[in-house]
């Protein structure tokens, strides 16, 4: 079996493989050889092929377009000068060249795309100042500071990217397994749950920490990735 | 020639507004520029006292109002300053006897003529507040190094960008730059860090003010007082010039007599 090397080029967001002279029969097994030959490299990439002059029908585009999805690569485009290849590209909805991009637009979502799951939560990008109210059933996320006379409710989490100074009350509906973090957590007053504190004095360098309930008891940690 | 209208507000009361109206309005009348106060502390007036023209007061702003005089007739001429006026405020009335669509258009009615317009807001954050602000292009927000002070003027701020006429300029009152220096005081830092807005002003602390006060006059006209020469900066300020922030600096210390010393003597 002749060994073909990879003419590989990066192109947008595909690799584009230049495909060698030469009859397809004896081409084409060559070319998956290579690509398996790379399997790692190419494993999730997509791939557009670049086949000159060669007349390929749909039956060989397609079985060419699964043997390399079993290897977890996509066929995104076939450019060829032939007519005929490129109808069997368009039948087959593979691109001809990879200026049109059938793919879907990732930030074209409706509705939230995940499987991993999650909570409503309301985001506020502001810093909270003294009389600013905020109460959400869900969890409460500040890009910003809560200034002292804040007031946040929630009947979830509270996160709080900036200094908290102001009063805090996550799990208000009794979930005692809310929790409180800052970057800063200097609140005047703490509530989760029923449980309420005071901060105590703190060192002047300040570090992102988490309130929670541990042991029935109310207390602040230095923040550390925990295992949920 | 269309007047800027400023209001000078700060939630907690005893911070300085009257004081800050009263100075601003006499430092910028120095500059000749035409200049018109008006105290909107109804029931506790005291831009008068302040200003030296109480005895002068025949109408007032609920007077002017109410329709009982023209709105010439309300504004008392400063005995010093030709182009300086006062409109005071009623002291037998209150709040609720003016509305912030009235002081909307009194403002309109004198912005053709002056050049700049500044209301003396009361303490607090209802009625008297409303009204203040209502007419404001810009707002003045007062404040002392002071935790309680501190805490008010950042519940003034969140109700001024509310009402979008913030986010306002900051004023700090009353420094004492020594104890700022122990730690005992609340730094320029320390509250721009909470309060988040532009500092237009930094006065410290100055018995001149209370002397000059009692006496109806504003401090800036006494060229010992260092709250004066605040005043006078923030009023260079206000007419877009660029004044560095050196306020609390020792300014007849002994390092600036030599500089002086140097550039009368030598040549470059």
């Amino acid at each position: 079996m002749m060994k073909t090397s990879l003419h590989i080029k990066g192109v947008h967001d595909a690799l584009l493989i230049k495909v060698d002279d030469g009859a397809w029969t004896d081409v084409r097994p060559a070319l998956v050889e290579s690509i398996e030959a790379q399997e790692d490299f190419f494993q999730g990439a997509r791939v557009a092929l670049e086949v000159g002059e060669r007349a390929l029908g749909a039956a060989e585009l397609g079985s060419l377009r699964d043997a390399l999805a079993r290897m977890d690569i996509t066929l995104a485009a076939v450019i060829s000068t032939h007519p005929a290849t490129q109808d069997a590209a368009a039948d087959l909805g593979i691109a001809r060249s990879l200026a049109h991009r059938p793919r879907k637009d990732p930030l074209e979502m409706e509705g939230v795309d995940t499987e991993v799951g999650g909570d409503d939560a309301i985001f506020i990008q502001r810093t909270l100042r003294s009389g600013n109210n905020v109460r959400f059933a869900g969890h409460v996320i500040v890009l910003g500071d809560v200034n002292p006379g804040a007031e946040i409710v929630a009947g979830g989490n509270i996160i709080i990217w900036g200094r908290l100074r102001g009063v805090v009350h996550a799990g208000a509906a009794g979930n005692e397994q809310a929790c409180i973090c800052a970057l800063e957590l200097a609140p005047t007053q703490l509530r989760i749950a029923s449980h309420v504190a005071v901060s105590p004095k703190r060192p002047r360098k300040p570090k992102p920490e988490m309130a929670h309930i541990r042991n029935g008891e109310l207390m602040a940690e230095e923040w550390r990735t925990p295992r949920f | 020639m269309s007047a800027k209208v400023i209001t000078v507000t700060s939630g907690k009361g005893g911070v300085g507004k009257t004081t800050a109206t009263a100075n601003l309005a006499v430092a910028l009348a120095q500059m000749n520029e035409k200049v018109v106060a008006i105290d909107a502390d109804i029931g506790l007036r005291n831009l008068d006292v302040v200003m030296g023209l109480e005895n002068r007061i025949v109408y007032d702003l609920v007077d002017v109002v109410e329709g009982r005089c023209k709105l010439r007739q309300a504004m008392i001429r400063d005995k010093r300053f030709p182009e300086l006026f006062l409109i005071p405020a009623a002291q037998t009335r209150d709040k609720t006897a003016v509305s912030p669509k009235d002081m909307v258009k009194l403002c309109d009615d004198l912005r053709a003529e002056y050049d700049w317009v500044l209301i003396d807001s009361p303490a607090g954050i209802e009625r008297g507040f409303r009204n203040a602000i209502a007419p404001a292009d810009m707002i003045l927000v007062m404040t002392n190094p002071e935790v309680s002070a501190v805490r008010d003027a950042d519940r003034i701020i969140g109700l001024i960008e509310a009402d979008e006429k913030g986010p306002g300029l900051l004023v700090i009152n009353r420094v004492k730059p020594a104890m700022v220096k122990r730690g005992d005081m609340l730094s320029q830092e320390d509250i721009v860090d909470v309060l988040a807005i532009d500092l237009i002003g930094i006065v410290p602390e100055d018995e001149n003010v209370l002397i000059a006060s009692n006496q109806g006059r504003a401090a800036v006209l006494d060229e010992r007082s260092k709250a004066g020469r605040a005043f006078v900066n923030i009023a260079l300020r206000l007419k877009g010039e660029d004044i560095p922030f050196d306020e609390l600096d020792d300014r007849d210390g002994f390092f600036d007599r030599i500089l002086k010393f140097g550039r009368a003597g030598g040549d470059s």
